[in-house]
């Protein structure tokens, strides 16, 4: 993907150079040769109509030719794979918090392997920040009270700068971090160093602990639904809506559940805000995807609706130092 | 002014010099269409002001409509029905001074403004009473505000939620308080437009102060006739 | 070198027709209440260029080691407000518009200069609340305050800036109102629509803006001010509101406000090319027209600051496509002016040499605009130094040339007095290098990922070398400022007397004393003449006008 956001940018410095020395040379020339003469005088032009057109349209096209190009990677871009590996990021004021689905922990540094999708869910504990990978030419802000998406697949290891981009306070430009991309052998041996368990059984604790079983049951007797297989499927509401169970509307459900109600299930959901951190709602959903067949969720992004073609499709990723 | 320069007049209508053409302007008919043309301009960034409100209140109510149905029905839909039908009268005695002033009746567009400013005045003495009842029941936002164990009209046993309820009386307040604001602006320039009135300033040739000072006491009144059934009128059929 | 140059001929003029504090700041003459505005505004330039330098210093090295995180973070917030709403903002059309709008159509005034007074009172009220509250402590939110960093979570004087800047809002709106009631009511007999000066078309075009898009910050304000005090929840998640409400209601006026900026800025290289090339502007329809297009297009882009705020997919598409279409009617512009020199009988006084560098500057600050409204490069340049550079080469290299040029141009009118031309041409062309060299390597920072707001790049020490560029240019620029102000001041007792016309231009304003008596004619014009009459000025007979093709 980063190749293809460098080659637009290439196509636009080309474009915009040529007219730039366009619009020199002929302004440059013109003043040259039109300088102030004895006795020669301005010819007055009205105008033309004819070129006004040609350099309207001219440049539109040109323009709409680059809004195609450019709205195709940012749709790419906004568009995770399916069966991305998923990475919930928790931002602060003025630190990155990083878990992985399978239970790791990091501070300011996220490891992936080379050539792996992966999602990133991420959301905010107080201020807005943003997700900032040049050299992935990844951008995305993390805002609080929701989950926002990004992803991106590495193509070449090493070790790439994390700049938070929205300005979030004093220690803005402190909170920097790494994305450390390892070859698939050394990623499963730093994987295996240590982690309590995968998030989806950290949510499967929390689940229990908080007794959210007592009425998600597995059976019809709950007095809420039954969480199995609802992830990343269609929901009807009480109100006659139908929307997509997504990260953000697991998480609303949580913490503002008289939002949307499940039809024929009764609003006493009672709320969960200020009871739960970010990172254990995270963990909720992870084990709620969990609960879903085939393991890791066809989740969507909150807008994206037509289903992105598989992301083999996407662009390789090249690295820029 | 002491200058040398000579203001010529412009060819046509050279008419005596009337006291109230400001020095800018050629004849009356210019001052005039500068006047109204000003203040419908002024109406428009008025617009684009409560404009911005109105945004925010119509975003908040379409995700949080049943809270802000329980809280709608909490605020007195008759004391604001009543507020309507005095602002509806108070604009019917601004065109009705405007046009006593067309037709020399001195008399009659003194009482028609007095009325109007009466109007005007009975309609923030009931938006203070209002107000002092939303003070009473804690539905002020701040500090001590609260809304628990709400029905949601139509929905016996669901409650509404506090916080959500909260920023739909934050609207309330801020709307109808910007509103207020404007009204009482407008009780000042009534009161200037009262004494100029008075002091016989006002011909069938000249009354543009009302004019424009009509224009501005409609626009408060347009504003309200949206407000009240926005924010009053929420489900009230449940 | 000089003694004080009497003036010749003690003519009646607005400036010496009354003296005393009192005749001042109780002025309705629109002169007047220009040179006020002139006032105020270098002086916050001042204060927003100062913490400018501040700025550059400190990102001579990678560490923050000239002042401390909170106190760069207030630097560049209060650089930015002061910059665009005490400086720019006001600049052309409280300085220049008030001063010739009047003058340029055959009025004696503006239709409401009592208003017009009004204005400059508002805009000290709000320039004073500013200033205290810099002087207090200031606020470190960023000139963009986005919420709920402003409204929940920092400490610094929030209430205080934005009341300063509500009120000055309305300084703004009025000028917009009057302008625009002036430019349909007091036009003197003759003048036409289609005669007017491209300098009024552009700022009847700002005017609409100013009217249409100000209230919308000042109830944003309102409400951020309210949450802050209250704890509305209007914005806060946690109590149900969207910060990205926050972030539309901003930028609805905070993207047409940049148009403020421009399109005065755009009228005055109109008047400057067409009398230094010494004929009309080449397509004067489309150029006046655009004007109006990019006033009404202004108002539908705002989102495309948002595309990575977490704005859907489709709202994004939606915001591009009509951002590279409020691109087309400044390209059409830029391509008109450059039409206009060809076959014109170019001079390369000081003010030309402004409008040349605005050419140049503009349409790279235009181009690279395109590069941001492109979604999938956005992404990428998005909150970095590209966006920096972006914008500065449009409010310097565009807005403030402008200014500049149209101070040289008309300052034989407004002082009666001409400035030294050679000063003048090398402060245009420090200006012009010293611009470059700031603004040009932060493209390149911004694509090689240095974010904006960072007062610390240690981590990445390779970014020094660029900013170390940018802060050399900085001070040349710098000192390309300091030139005018110092040989304005001097012509004002030193400089040679003004003829009223000594650029030989078209125009009203030109065919009346400099500096003009109060009333600005001494008999109404009555204009039989189309714009821009350099035919029968230079030549003394009309030219049959060709249409090209």
């Amino acid at each position: 993907m980063a190749g293809n956001v460098d080659a637009l940018y290439i196509f636009l410095l080309i474009v915009s150079g040529l007219m730039t020395l366009l619009i020199f040379t002929t302004v440059i020339y013109f003043a040259a040769r039109y300088r102030h003469r004895q006795g020669v005088p301005a010819e007055q032009i009205e105008g033309s109509n004819k070129l006004e057109i040609t350099w309207t349209t001219i440049p539109f096209l040109v323009f709409i030719a680059i809004f195609f190009w450019s709205a195709t990677i940012y749709f790419k871009a906004r568009t995770p794979p399916r069966d991305s590996t998923e990475v919930y990021v928790v931002a602060k004021q003025w630190m990155w918090k990083i878990e992985h689905a399978e239970g790791q922990r990091e501070i300011n540094e996220l490891h992936v392997p080379v050539g792996r999708d992966v999602k990133l869910i991420l959301t905010s504990q107080d201020v807005i920040h943003s997700f900032f990978v040049p050299a992935f030419r990844m951008k995305q802000d993390v805002l609080p009270g929701r989950y926002t998406i990004a992803w991106f697949r590495a193509t070449k290891p090493g070790t790439y700068h994390l700049f938070c981009s929205q300005y979030c306070g004093t220690q803005h430009s402190g909170m920097i971090g790494n994305v450390v991309v390892m070859e698939p052998a050394q990623y499963e041996a730093w994987m295996s160093g240590g982690s309590s368990g995968p998030l989806s059984a950290t949510g499967e604790k929390i689940f229990a602990e908080l007794g959210c079983a007592t009425c998600h049951r597995t059976d019809t007797q709950g007095r809420g639904p039954n969480l199995q297989g609802v992830f990343g499927r269609p929901v009807m509401l009480d109100d006659g809506r139908t929307v997509i169970a997504d990260e953000n509307y697991v998480r609303e459900s949580i913490l503002d559940p008289g939002a949307k109600v499940v039809q024929g299930f009764k609003p006493v959901m009672p709320t969960f805000q200020g009871l739960v951190s970010e990172e254990q709602l995270n963990a909720l959903i992870a084990y709620v995807k969990s609960l879903s067949n085939a393991g890791s969720a066809g989740s969507k992004t909150a807008a994206a609706a037509p289903q992105s073609a598989p992301a083999k499709a996407a662009g390789e990723r090249t690295q820029v130092e | 002014m002491s200058d040398s320069q000579i203001v010529v007049e412009t060819a046509s209508h050279a008419e005596v010099h009337n006291p109230a053409l400001q020095h800018q302007f050629a004849e009356p008919q210019q001052q005039r269409d500068a006047a109204s043309l000003g203040m419908w301009i002024f109406l428009a960034t008025e617009v684009m002001f409560f404009g911005g409100l109105f945004c925010a209140y119509l975003i908040y109510r379409t995700w949080y409509f049943s809270d802000f149905a329980a809280a709608s029905t909490s605020i007195n839909a008759a004391l604001g029905g009543a507020n309507t039908a005095v602002l509806i009268c108070s604009s019917l005695t601004v065109v009705l001074a405007i046009w006593a002033a067309q037709t020399s009746r001195r008399s009659l567009m003194l009482l028609m403004l007095v009325l109007t400013m009466l109007f005007g005045c009975a309609f923030l003495g009931i938006k203070g009473v209002e107000y002092h009842d939303k003070f009473v029941e804690h539905h002020v936002p701040g500090a001590s505000f609260s809304f628990e164990h709400e029905e949601i009209p139509g929905h016996p046993g669901q409650y509404a939620n506090p916080h959500h309820a909260e920023i739909f009386f934050a609207l309330y307040f801020i709307m109808t308080g910007l509103h207020a604001l404007h009204m009482i602006v407008g009780l000042g320039i009534f009161t200037w437009l009262l004494w100029m009135a008075w002091k016989r300033r006002f011909t069938p040739e000249y009354y543009t102060p009302l004019e424009i000072g009509g224009l501005y006491w409609h626009f408060v009144d347009i504003i309200w006739i949206y407000l009240f059934p926005l924010l009053y009128l929420i489900d009230r059929h449940k | 070198m000089a003694t004080a140059i009497a003036q010749p001929v003690e003519r009646t003029n607005y400036l010496n027709n009354e003296y005393g504090v009192k005749s001042w700041l109780l002025t309705t003459d629109h002169k007047r209440i220009a040179l006020l505005y002139l006032i105020s505004i270098t002086f916050f330039f001042f204060i927003g260029g100062f913490f400018a330098l501040l700025i550059r210093l400190e990102l001579l090295t990678p560490a923050g080691d000239l002042v401390q995180a909170d106190t760069y973070n207030k630097l560049f917030t209060m650089h930015g407000m002061v910059m665009i709403f005490f400086f720019l903002i006001p600049s052309i059309p409280a300085v220049l518009g008030n001063f010739l709008v009047p003058m340029m159509i055959g009025a004696k005034d503006l239709a409401f200069p009592r208003i017009n007074l009004l204005s400059w009172y508002l805009y000290i009220i709000g320039a004073a609340i500013m200033l205290h509250c810099i002087l207090t402590g200031g606020v470190d939110t960023g000139w963009t305050f986005y919420t709920p960093f402003s409204t929940e979570y920092t400490n610094t004087k929030i209430i205080e800036a934005g009341l300063g800047i509500f009120i000055a809002g309305f300084s703004s709106i009025l000028t917009g109102l009057n302008f625009v009631v002036t430019i349909h009511r007091m036009r003197c007999p003759g003048m036409t629509w289609s005669r007017l000066p491209l300098f009024i078309w552009a700022h009847y075009a700002t005017s609409i803006i100013q009217i249409l898009g100000t209230p919308v910050i000042a109830i944003t304000l309102l409400l951020v001010v309210a949450e802050r005090a209250l704890h509305l929840g209007i914005f806060d998640p946690k109590l149900g509101g969207d910060p990205l409400l926050f972030q539309h209601l901003f930028w609805f006026y905070s993207h047409p406000a940049v148009y403020i900026m421009i399109l005065p800025s755009m009228g005055v290289v109109s008047e400057i090319i067409a009398c230094f090339a010494r004929k009309r502007i080449f397509g004067y329809s489309f150029v006046a027209f655009s004007s109006i297009a990019i006033a009404v297009f202004g108002f539908l882009v705002w989102a495309h600051h948002m595309f990575v705020a977490g704005i859907s997919v489709y709202a994004a598409l939606v915001f591009s496509l009509l951002s590279y279409a409020v691109a087309v009617p400044s390209a059409v512009k830029v391509f008109n002016w450059t039409a206009t020199l060809y076959k014109g009988s170019i001079h390369y006084d000081a003010p030309m040499l402004y409008a040349f560098g605005f050419l140049g500057l503009f349409t790279i600050g235009g181009l690279t605009g395109l590069f941001l409204a492109s979604l999938g490069v956005d992404i990428h340049v998005h909150d970095t130094y590209f966006v920096v550079a972006h914008f500065h080469y449009i409010m310097v290299g565009g807005a403030l040339m402008g200014y500049l040029g149209g101070m040289h141009f008309w300052w034989p009118k407004i002082s009666g007095r001409l400035y030294p031309e050679g000063w003048a041409r090398l402060a245009a062309l420090i200006v012009f290098i010293g611009f470059n060299l700031t603004f040009f390597p932060q493209f390149i920072l911004g694509y090689l990922g240095m974010p904006r707001r960072f007062y610390d790049y240690s981590h990445m020490p390779e970014f020094q070398i660029l900013n170390v560029f940018s802060t050399a240019g900085a001070t040349i620029l710098g000192v390309g400022y300091l030139l005018p102000m110092i040989y304005f001041l001097w012509s004002m007792r030193y400089g040679k007397p003004a003829p009223d016309n000594p650029w030989n231009a078209a125009g009203l304003e030109w065919k009346t004393a400099s500096p003009p008596p109060t009333f600005n004619f001494d008999e109404e014009p009555v204009v039989t003449w189309e714009a821009y009459n350099y035919d029968e000025i230079d030549t003394g007979h009309k030219q049959e006008v060709e249409v090209v093709g």
